[in-house]
């Protein structure tokens, strides 16, 4: 039903986005081993995969719930970084939904959910980190809400943004995580935690068409 | 790259098995590393974690002297935080426990939020940034945390053994974080067992400087040099940052792929380059203390001593990585 965002989407999303990163984990981590430590893709590849043992030993009955135990497995089995910044976005999506969700619902509680990570990992867009991909996502899963899009548009349009983002951060200097400390030298080099949230918002795109 | 694995997804898994096999005074459950004996009543725990490969740090310095409990993550990735809250209960003894942090994103928000989640048990927490190549701190995660820890570890594990409170175990070790600083310089860049092949890569004549410890590439490259070049251009980092003056404990440390008699060129070089400043080395520990795998390099770690430090320094300690004095 149009407009109307269910269970079965949301566990297509997390599915989608496991097969992803591990399709392109080897991808990832060579872009950690530019700039980071090559860790990147198998870290994200562990996390997803208990993502899915524990939605199916425990099948959550709401969007909600999907979310949420998305969220915590990330951050109780992934480490580094990206296990809490991760963890964070999908814990607080999850938490800010209310039932039955709403395309508009999504779209909020979705800025919510990188208001989160922004907080904890204290990083603003431009600083060469997921921020870049996902800021840009949620700004554009917002404007297409507005402008009346239904899900497969505005999820397609989420995905383009944190795309563009993701490539836009070749050109930067890292100012927080582990690339920060190449200084200069981190330009000319995709974000990795930029690329993996590229990877996850065409999953959404992916599930919802 | 041959490596000494069974597969590339158990090795922390096996490594650990072996650790607690071979160390009768460790236990090893559910990737926290604690000693056989339990928390000690009345004492300050202090819990160290981070990413694997940096062997012997953390695991091996469980024990009498030094760490209660480590959490050892993946390779080079920080713990999870259900296993940084079950080695603060291990090594809770009633005075509450330090957790002493590397300042690496990871390792910052994992252990944060562990301490949060961790409310039954009063926990500190002293984040050890002694890395000079990490200039701007403004533009950067802040400085990182390398060969300092080990000073961190054993000094406020003495004055947590001697029975101080939290607050005291944690302002010794902000003291010596505060009074330490490092630099590092690698030959080549390391193997982790997923990836099968370095990091980055490094010419045969030419070596990274300011390094961390995950084999991440450094702030800038250089010609290969004589050990006294490298030595002194990793003392004049570290004089520029802080002074040396007075007593200093220096320790030369390999970054795991380095032979022990290469790193003692190194420390005549380093001791050389203190007299020549007018300070003195008093204590000293020249070895492969805070690794980063198979990389070859060196690091070099300087920290002002004064009376209580030094005393602290010299206390008994008795863990597989580290032990003098009973």
């Amino acid at each position: 039903m149009a407009g109307m965002l269910d269970t079965d989407l949301f566990l297509a999303w997390t599915e989608g986005a496991a097969r992803a990163v591990r399709l392109h984990r080897d991808r990832l981590t060579g872009l950690d081993a530019a700039i980071g430590d090559a860790d990147h893709g198998t870290n994200l590849d562990r996390g997803f995969t208990e993502v899915g043992k524990a939605l199916t030993e425990w099948p959550p009955t709401s969007p909600a719930q999907v979310l949420v135990s998305a969220g915590t497995t990330l951050i109780r089995r992934v480490g580094g970084a990206s296990g809490p910044l991760y963890g964070s976005l999908f814990r607080q999506l999850g938490k800010s939904l209310d039932t039955p969700v709403t395309l508009a619902g999504f779209a909020a509680a979705f800025e919510s959910g990188v208001q989160a990570v922004e907080r904890l990992g204290k990083a603003a867009q431009g600083d060469k980190t997921m921020i870049d991909a996902l800021a840009p996502a949620a700004r554009a899963l917002t404007q297409a809400v507005q402008e009346g899009a239904d899900e497969h548009k505005a999820f397609e349009r989420a995905a383009r943004a944190a795309e563009e983002g993701a490539k836009a951060t070749i050109p930067l200097r890292a100012r927080k995580g582990r690339a920060s400390y190449l200084g200069e030298r981190s330009i000319g080099h995709e974000d990795p935690g930029a690329a993996s949230a590229a990877l996850i918002m065409a999953a959404l795109a992916e599930a919802a068409a | 790259m041959k490596k000494l694995i069974n597969t590339a997804e158990s090795v922390v898994e096996d490594a650990l098995n072996g650790l607690a096999a071979a160390h009768p005074s460790l236990r090893v459950r559910d990737r926290v590393v604690y000693r056989a004996e339990g928390p000690r009543p009345g004492k300050v725990g202090l819990v160290s974690g981070g990413g694997s490969g940096h062997e012997p740090l953390h695991a091996a310095f469980v024990g009498p002297g030094m760490l209660d409990a480590a959490c050892p993550g993946e390779i080079f990735t920080s713990p999870v935080p259900d296993q940084i809250i079950d080695a603060t209960r291990a090594a809770d003894g009633g005075a509450g426990v330090l957790h002493i942090v590397k300042n690496y994103t990871g390792d910052v928000l994992n252990f944060e939020m562990a301490a949060e989640l961790c409310d039954d048990v009063p926990v500190a927490s002293v984040l050890v940034d002694d890395d000079v190549a990490v200039q701007d701190s403004l533009y950067t995660a802040g400085r990182r945390g390398t060969g300092a820890t080990l000073f961190v570890e054993k000094i406020a594990g003495a004055l947590a053994e001697e029975g101080a409170p939290l607050e005291e175990v944690a302002r010794v070790a902000r003291e010596v974080d505060d009074h330490s600083r490092s630099f590092g310089v690698a030959l080549t860049s390391c193997v982790t067992p997923a990836a099968g092949k370095p990091t980055f890569d490094l010419p045969e004549d030419q070596v990274e400087l300011g390094i961390g410890i995950h084999g991440e590439p450094g702030r800038s490259r250089a010609p290969m040099a004589p050990a006294r070049e490298l030595a002194a251009l990793a003392m004049e980092a570290i004089h520029g940052d802080l002074p040396l003056r007075d007593d200093l404990l220096v320790m030369v440390n390999g970054m795991g792929g380095t032979p022990l008699i290469e790193l003692y060129v190194v420390f005549a070089e380093v001791e050389a380059f203190v007299r020549g400043k007018g300070a003195r080395v008093v204590r000293s520990l020249v070895g492969n203390y805070v690794t980063s795998l198979d990389m070859q390099g060196f690091s070099i770690t300087v920290c002002r001593l004064n009376g209580e430090l030094t005393r602290l320094w010299d206390a008994p300690v008795e863990t597989p990585g580290l032990r003098w004095g009973r």
